[in-house]
């Protein structure tokens, strides 16, 4: 559905979306001792370290093969080999995670022949393993590029074997603090499992004593070979497809089951990932996790009065925008705009899924939006607050709307890494954090100054 | 601390010189584009040009390309302005697989004449992305078109990334300034007046050093392009002198000023106050027909030294003895870093810039201790290596040298896009200390590891 302001634009402006190698370098940083190397101009590596930066407040070392006017004319095959064996030298990597950009894309150089005639001429001497995904900047976004790298390494490394109790989890692009606490939650089942990407370290580590090449953490290259032989692979995201999955990978070529589910954002979801997670194991949630859930529900009941019938505009990735609608949803808040950059043509089918009046309730979806088609919409739909990653508030400023910063990029606040999302305890985290947004709204714009709310 | 086992890569020891006894002459192959596989803390030549123009606040600036050279540089810099804030927003023509097979020319016009209509800027700047080169799209036709239809200067700025280095980005960025300059009336411009260059007006700075000219009774034409403006570019020609800091990015704009109009230039900084100070004097010494100009810019130095000094002398007595590491963009600002550094009793162990030449850094060596590492074009795997072997307690660079510094445990100075707090200037001078005395000082790193923290 498109809404009535919708205004055909040409130009982006201020984009609600990034560029596709991004996704690429970030699920790299979630396998153990690999580096990230961008085939392309030096300016995309650098760039796409300072945006990483400014949210995971963590080195993150992205190489890139520095094309120059020759490159581009003939083409960046010696680049490529002299980037990966100065790579290899200065942080002997296991594992090069190669992604293109725009600019190797549209030359059409040809990387996985690059990489064999690279393998060719170094001959015996041992060298990382190759990774290579496609990200042309000129298609989809960052969370594509972050699937195809998901999938490139599995492609990569996944080896079959015989089945084992493995259960795969494919989380997508969560928070290290999420990654975490899925980490713990996989534990507490006593499932032996493998979570790929695994950034939880790598981008929210602890100090150093000395400099590391490659920060400790991640997935390790054993733990993706066996994938393989997973008894099941759990894979978050509404709109991702198994054609474009890890998951969908390892159950179309090694016969994995896949059981795909949106980001368990609020306590629906999160049942059903909790009772997916029971089916494959025959074990009950833990204790621990039960008395999560209850007090989840002791907070809606404190809280409901505070949030029914708030209007709320969200945006961000199509996946996350989808599951916090969901949760949205079953505490009585409107989500009268869910917005995203991303243009996977299913928000909206999904959304359906979830919400099947969503159009009566008054709940409008928007693909492929910048921040100034949300901010046009805010004008008319006069939402309380809005919920998204920092960049929107440029928006929320003009508007004069109280932003709740989720997801990424948070640039503008500290200990975005550290922000839970999922499960029982970042549903917790997240309905917290919108309660207080409506009683600090209440208790600024009281003269009386209420000390109890 | 054992760094042995970190390499410099084949081909980057050119890059990296010690300051020793007897040690070979300095011979630093700088100005070449960066190593394939090395992590170069550069960008690339559209970044050149985008921190160049991106403070001209009443124009437009569209990056025909793909979205991410658009979305990583929106609302980038700490560029202020006193007026218009376009310069804040983000215009992308977000070329999609059919752009790049077909062609992004329509598609750029289209998104051109929308944004013109829809934000009535004084001026739009077109940057074309490694892309572009290659597609072949012509946005000089396109420009020429739009800006005849528009009635306002449609400029491209040819800064594709792959075609050079972030310098070539700073030339692109000023010949497309050089077009507009000489196109505006020079009515009302007095003899006694100048141009201030290479100043982007992070955290206001640019207000800063054009009061301090004010009061000396120099009239400023315009600042390119710090809280930069159109009209004020396009009569810049008639300014008497250019005062142009952040040599990388401006000299040439300088050059080419001075080549068809005749204005002279100077190379100053307002880092420091030893260097702030000089470059007062240097340009009311280029006025000796009016000696009060002179007078006051010894007044306005004079008042503001007496006003800091105590309060220097404080972080002075607590930093004396501790050590720097510097790794900045332009070389010029780390001679004035080093130099203020001094001022507050620290030492310099590394100094290293982006895009320094050859002179800067015979002049670095010059200027250096003994025992002082100079690199160009340095990576994060050599600045580990050094700050560590050498014991720095503080690093000075941008955003992306922040993070290995915390994690090291060593303290850390933002001198770059980002900074909220004005460097420049006396009152800048100050700033510096503070910030320098709040991280080197900070009680949090007794916790770590290279201080005998936990691992």
């Amino acid at each position: 559905m498109t809404s009535m302001n919708t205004t055909a634009k040409t130009a982006t402006q201020n984009a609600c979306k990034l560029c596709n190698p991004l996704g690429a370098c970030l699920a790299f940083r979630g396998i153990e001792n690999s580096v990230p190397f961008l085939h392309g101009s030096q300016g995309c590596a650098t760039y796409i370290r300072r945006y990483l930066i400014s949210h995971y407040k963590e080195p993150i070392d992205i190489a890139s093969s520095n094309f120059n006017e020759e490159t581009a004319v003939f083409g960046g095959s010696h680049n490529l080999k002299l980037g990966l064996k100065n790579v290899t030298q200065q942080y002997t990597p296991a594992v090069i995670g190669i992604a293109t950009t725009c600019l190797s894309e549209t030359i059409g150089d040809d990387v996985p022949m690059i990489l064999r005639e690279y393998k060719a001429i170094m001959g015996d001497v041992p060298q990382p393993i190759m990774i290579f995904a496609s990200t042309p900047s000129y298609m989809g976004s960052h969370i594509d590029g972050f699937h195809s790298a998901v999938r490139a390494t599995v492609k990569t490394l996944a080896e079959a074997g015989p089945k084992s109790d493995v259960v795969n989890l494919f989380p997508g692009m969560i928070s290290p603090a999420d990654i975490r606490y899925m980490k713990e939650i996989m534990e507490d089942f006593g499932i032996p499992y493998v979570l790929l990407p695994d950034y939880s370290q790598t981008l929210d580590g602890g100090p150093w004593g000395e400099y590391h090449t490659i920060p400790p953490g991640g997935t390790t290259t054993k733990a993706i070979a066996a994938t393989g032989s997973a008894s099941a692979s759990i894979e978050f995201g509404s709109t991702l497809e198994a054609a474009k999955s890890g998951a969908g990978y390892l159950e179309e070529n090694f016969g994995v089951p896949r059981h795909s589910m949106a980001l368990p954002i609020g306590i629906k979801a999160s049942d059903q990932f909790f009772a997916t997670l029971e089916r494959l194991t025959g074990t009950t949630m833990p204790e621990k996790h039960m008395d999560e859930r209850r007090r989840l529900v002791d907070a809606y009941s404190d809280g409901h009065k505070y949030v029914f019938g708030r209007k709320v505009i969200i945006y961000g990735e199509e996946d996350l925008v989808i599951s916090m609608a969901s949760f949205l949803h079953e505490i009585g808040v409107v989500p009268v705009l869910c917005a995203s950059g991303g243009k996977s043509g299913q928000m909206k089918k999904r959304l359906l899924e979830i919400i099947p009046d969503m159009d009566e309730l008054g709940i409008t979806a928007r693909e492929g939006v910048d921040f100034v088609d949300i901010e046009n919409e805010t004008e008319t739909l006069k939402p309380d607050f809005l919920i998204g990653n920092s960049k929107g508030f440029t928006m929320s400023k003009k508007s004069e709307l109280p932003l709740i910063r989720i997801g990424f990029p948070i640039h503008d606040r500290f200990g975005g890494q550290r922000l839970h999302h999922l499960g029982y305890r970042g549903t917790q985290e997240l309905f917290d954090r919108i309660v207080n947004t409506v009683i600090e709204q209440r208790q600024n714009s009281s003269d009386i100054g209420y000390t109890y709310m | 601390m054992d760094t042995e086992n970190i390499s410099l890569l084949k081909g980057r020891e050119k890059q990296v010189y010690e300051k020793k006894q007897g040690g070979a002459e300095i011979d630093i192959a700088c100005d070449t584009t960066s190593l394939s596989g090395s992590v170069s803390q550069r960008a690339c030549v559209f970044c050149g040009s985008r921190v160049v123009l991106y403070p001209v606040a009443d124009a437009i600036h569209i990056v025909h390309g793909p979205i991410g050279c658009a979305a990583y540089t929106w609302d980038i810099r700490g560029a202020v302005s006193s007026g218009p804030e376009l310069h804040r927003l983000s215009f992308s023509t977000d070329l999609q697989e059919m752009d790049v097979i077909y062609g992004g020319e329509k598609k750029l016009y289209h998104s051109l004449i929308e944004l013109i209509d829809q934000y009535q800027p004084n001026a739009a700047f077109i940057y074309s992305t490694c892309i572009v080169g290659l597609i072949g799209d012509d946005i000089d036709a396109i420009c020429k078109k739009v800006a005849q239809e528009k009635g306002i200067p449609v400029l491209p700025v040819h800064s594709e990334g792959f075609k050079g280095t972030k310098k070539d980005g700073y030339r692109a960025a000023c010949s497309a300034l050089m077009t507009l300059i000489g196109t505006g009336s020079t009515e009302g411009i007095s003899k006694y007046s100048i141009n201030i260059l290479g100043e982007f007006n992070l955290a206001g700075e640019a207000w800063i050093i054009r009061e301090y000219y004010e009061k000396m009774g120099i009239q400023v034409v315009a600042t390119m392009t710090g809280d930069g403006r159109i009209d004020a570019i396009r009569r810049s020609h008639g300014a008497s002198l250019n005062v142009v800091q952040c040599s990388g990015s401006m000299t040439s704009l300088a050059k080419d000023m001075e080549e068809k109009y005749g204005i002279p230039f100077i190379r100053v900084s307002y880092f420091g106050f030893e260097d702030m100070s000089k470059s007062l004097y240097d340009v009311a010494q280029l006025f000796p027909d009016r000696p009060e100009i002179m007078e006051k810019a010894k007044e306005i130095v004079r008042d503001e030294i007496r006003q800091y000094y105590p309060e220097m002398q404080k972080f002075k007595t607590a930093l004396t003895g501790k050590k720097a590491a510097i790794y900045v963009g332009g070389a010029f600002k780390t001679f004035s870093l080093i130099k203020a550094l001094r001022t507050i009793g620290m030492s310099v162990v590394l100094a290293g810039s982006q895009t320094g030449n050859k002179d800067d850094y015979r002049r670095l060596k010059e200027m250096c201790d003994e025992g002082t590492i100079i690199v160009d074009d340095s990576n994060p795997v050599e600045l580990s290596k050094f700050i560590l072997e050498k014991e720095a307690d503080l690093l000075i660079g941008g955003v992306k040298e922040r993070p290995i510094a915390f994690k090291l445990g060593v303290g850390f100075c933002d001198h770059n896009h980002e900074r909220k707090i004005p460097l420049a200037g006396f009152v800048g001078m100050y700033n510096f200390a503070k910030e320098v005395y709040e991280s080197v000082m900070s009680p949090v790193w007794q916790f770590a590891p290279r201080k005998g923290g936990l691992l």
